[in-house]
This record gives C-alpha cells, structure tokens and sequence, in this order.
C-alpha cells in the first residue's frame, strides 16, 4: 500500500460486505485498497453460521478465511490493523485518514465498516472492560469457570452467549427489558443446563467492582425496585452500533446513525457507496452483506468509467 | 482415534510443502497429574507425521531435567517449537481450537528462518539490548488470540533475545489468576507490561520495546 498514489477504489473495512467488493472490484482490474481493523470483522465472533448458502454450518472464522483466501488471489492492497479516522472531500479524489497517521486517497470509496457492539452507558461498565465486563462471549467464557456471571440482552446472541457460559460457569443471569426474543431453541437449551435463572423486566443500573466485576444492581423497569447480583462476569449482548462516526461529515445517516443508501449502493456523495451492516439496508446478515458488497462494488466500477474526467480507462 | 480429522491433515500438508529446514517439536510431559499432557503428545505426534521434514522428542518433566533447565520448561504441557536453533517459541497447553493454526504457523516460520516482520519492525528489533520474555494468554475459542500468539512467535523468531509462549488459560488456571485475566488475548512483556487485544504490529512493537528498555 501507497500513501502517494491514487487508488481507483478505498474500501473501508474488511467484513463479508468489503471482501466480496474486493473481489468484484479486482475482477474489474480496480486498483484497490482495503483499509480495516482486522479481516473479517462481527462474522469472526460467530461460533456457528447455518444461513451462509454452499455451507450447512462453518464458523464465522472458517467462513472469513475463505472469503480472505479467495480475495488473496488478487493484487489486492491491504492496510490491516488500521482503523478510519476521517473521510474527506477533496477536489479530485476522496482522502481518508487512519489511526496510523496514514492518508490514502482514491478515486471513489466503498464504506463497508459494518458494526461494533453497543454498550450499556451505565456507570462502572467502561471502567470494568477487560476486568469482568466482556463483549465476546465467545473469546472469554472459558475464564469464567465456577464463577456466577450475567449475561444482557434479549436476542439470539444473547442466549447464544448464555448457553456458551453454561459450559463454564456455576451460574448464568439471564437479564432482559422486555422478553426474551431469542430462538425458542436456545431458549430450551439454556433451560435445561438448570444453570440459568431468567430476570425479565429488569434494566442494568450499575456495574460494580473496582479492580474487577463484582457485581450487578439491575432496577425492575415496573417499579422502583432494585436487585443486586454478586458476580464475576457480564457479558452484554445488546445489539451493535455502525462504524460511521468518520463519515459524519460526508454521508448522510439516518437516525440510527446508518449510512443511507439507495438499491445501487450509492450514497448522497457521488463516488462514495456503502454495503453492509454499517448502511441502512434491512437485515443484518452475512449473506446480504456479501450481496451488498458486490453490488456496491460493481457500482463504483461504473463510476469509475463514466467519471467525465476520464478516471479509468476502458 | 486421530485428532486431527483428514480434511485438516490434508490442508496442513499442503501447507507443509513449503517447509525448508527440519523443524523438531520438542514436547514435554508427565504421565501422572497432568491432564492434557496425553492429548498434546498426541496432537504433536500426528502433526509431525505430517511432514518428513518435522521430528518430535519426549521430554518427561521430571525425569529429563537437564533439557527441562536448557529450555527453561516451567510447567506442563509445552511443546518448544525448533528450527536450525531455538527460537524462542513455546506452547504451554494444548493448541487446540483456532492455536491450532498458530502451531502451524511456527513450524513453517521457523524452517523457513523468516518472521515475515515489516523492514521497519526488524531493524528496530535489533535495537533490543535485553532480554525480554513475552507471554500471550489465551483462549482455545477466541478468534483474536490466535494473531497476537502470532506476533509474539514472529518477534521471537526475529530476535535472539525475544521468548514467546501461548499459555492457554484453562489449563493454567493459577496464571489465569495471578495475571487476572478477565478477556483474552491478554499479553504480559517481562511481568512489567500487560495489555488486551490484539494489536497490530507497530502497535505491539511499542510494547516490546518498551519492556527492552526497562
């Protein structure tokens, strides 16, 4: 990668949405880009992908190295381990800057930063991360042995979580606002460990602990009644936020803070698109962010060839 | 039973064709009161059947303590992964899961002789004066140890003075403890220097530097 030149394409991130526009971008001899944290993004952290088509069940890692194996085949530039700061206007081309202190610059952009876990902004949990509050059910379980542990969050990876937790804890808190609006089958599953007790109805007031968790004061949504949990771990599974705070300044985003984009990709800024779980497009899924990439991809290429100023040469 | 089904035999192969110099996986173990010391003498003996190119000694942790002093083996499972000279690399625990792949990962940074490290992060290693001891903490289900256990057995294998372990957390509970391990990978330079996450190069390379100098 080249901080002196200029690219045809910068693809923003490196999830199911911007491989598969790596791909349909190298296909069309695209000279690109691919800036991102790491490759493969949420999709890593999937213990089990059943929805992907051409696979029955792969891990969400197994499934990543596939894509980065098949985008690898093409001269494909990457900057991994560097994050997007900025996305800039500039007269000719779009500049980005990164947390290296790196600036790229190319001729049209594909925004596919996709999401991060939200947080529960309540006092003690920014403190504790690292320290007993975990996001990654999956990456930290198996430290939680014998210990009693809470898990918040009503979906589908909320009790994917809890039934992860099951296999190492003595006990697992299921906490919930409302209902639990998982999978019956994970449901059942939790159930039947015996080591689950669900609290529904109940909001996360505080994290405590200094050093470490140690525990929990969750309010009754109904009444004015708090509860207090000792435990040594809080894994919070409440959904996730776009990655789009760089881009505030350039795309339009809609009140969830997604980039907004028509059926094509494209964005309110000619020659910046964007694909995946970081637009509004309904449904996060991997298989609709690989479509997404792909059409984003093949979007920026006809830019690229009807761009007055001559951009690509056919 | 083999550990390994054929499928991933057969990528790891592919992988191994690669390979230059002999690797040999020096494993240490103990028949009675460690649990995992059968399975990774199995893993180790199935993956060096792999290749004609990779060797494997026992070691038994009580028993052979001029090699457990020459390697500085601390505790059990570990598996020292050798090239032309000792590296630095070790494996406390089995590498199961996603390790598994940072296994292979050595054995092929080590015959090749290569790091694969960037000019810059080379040339600035060899600024080192001291010695400097990294320990990489892990989870078998963490999809994000497996590239800082890599990093470290890279920065290892391009300096001298640099040793590496993955340390998988379940079977070493009381490091767990001690270094208070809430979420992996945790890393710990010279027992001076902790932090989560897997960072990229430069950012890892800070660390390691920082730790030389102290």
């Amino acid at each position: 990668m080249y901080e002196d030149k200029r690219y045809d394409l910068l693809i923003i991130g490196a999830g199911p949405a911007g491989m598969t526009a790596a791909v349909y971008a190298a296909r069309k001899k695209l000279d690109t880009l691919v800036i991102s944290k790491d490759v493969g993004g949420q999709t890593i952290l999937a213990s089990g992908v059943e929805t992907y088509m051409g696979y029955q069940y792969i891990s969400g890692a197994e499934l990543m190295r596939k894509f980065e194996e098949q985008v690898r085949q093409f001269p494909i530039a990457f900057s991994i381990g560097d994050v997007v700061t900025t996305l800039r206007v500039e007269d000719t081309s779009f500049a980005v800057l990164t947390t290296q202190g790196k600036t790229f610059r190319a001729k049209a952009v594909i925004v596919a930063s996709g999401r991060r876990a939200r947080s529960l902004n309540v006092p003690g949990e920014k403190e504790l991360i690292g320290k007993g509050v975990s996001y990654c059910a999956t990456c930290d379980a198996p430290l939680f042995g014998d210990k009693d542990v809470a898990v918040i969050g009503s979906g589908n990876p909320a009790l994917t979580a809890v039934n992860e937790l099951t296999n190492y804890a003595q006990k697992v808190y299921s906490i919930v606002r409302d209902s639990v609006r998982a999978d019956p089958i994970l449901v059942e599953k939790a159930r039947k460990t015996g080591k689950v007790e669900f609290l529904a109805g109940y909001a996360v007031k505080e994290l405590r602990g200094k050093d470490k968790v140690e525990g929990i004061v969750i309010k009754r949504v109904e009444y004015d009644k708090e509860v207090a949990l000792d435990v040594g771990g809080v894994f919070i599974e409440i959904g996730a936020v776009p990655n789009t705070e760089f881009a505030v300044d350039v795309v339009v985003l809609n009140d969830s803070k997604e980039i907004e984009v028509d059926c094509d990709c494209k964005t309110n800024v000619e020659g910046v698109f964007a694909a995946g779980d970081v637009t509004n497009a309904p449904e996060k899924q991997i298989i609709v962010a690989a479509g997404e990439g792909a059409k984003a991809a093949l979007s920026a290429y006809w830019y690229l060839v009807s761009r007055p100023e001559g951009g690509l040469k056919q | 039973m083999p550990l390994l089904p054929d499928k991933v035999r057969q990528q790891v192969e592919e992988g191994f064709k690669d390979l230059k110099e002999p690797v040999n996986l020096k494993v240490f173990t103990q028949e009675f009161e460690c649990p995992t010391c059968g399975e990774n003498h199995n893993l180790m003996d199935e993956v060096a059947k792999i290749s004609a190119k990779i060797s494997i000694e026992i070691y038994d942790f009580v028993a052979d303590e001029d090699e457990v002093e020459a390697y500085k083996i601390d505790k059990i499972p570990a598996t020292v992964v050798e090239g032309k000279e000792d590296y630095g690399i070790r494996f406390y625990g089995v590498p199961n899961g996603y390790e598994f792949t940072t296994l292979i990962e050595a054995i092929r940074m080590v015959s090749q002789g290569d790091s694969m490290l960037s000019p810059k992060t080379r040339k600035k290693l060899k600024s080192l004066s001291k010695p400097v001891h990294i320990q990489v903490l892990i989870t078998p289900t963490c999809p994000y140890c497996a590239s800082a256990v890599n990093m470290a057995h890279r920065m290892a294998v391009e300096s001298e003075l640099i040793t590496a372990d993955m340390i998988e957390t379940v079977e070493f509970p009381y490091l767990t403890n001690k270094y208070n391990v809430f979420a992996v990978p945790k890393v710990v330079i010279n027992e001076t220097i902790e932090f989560d996450g897997a960072l990229p190069e430069s950012d890892f390379l800070k660390h390691v530097m920082k730790a030389g100098e102290q």
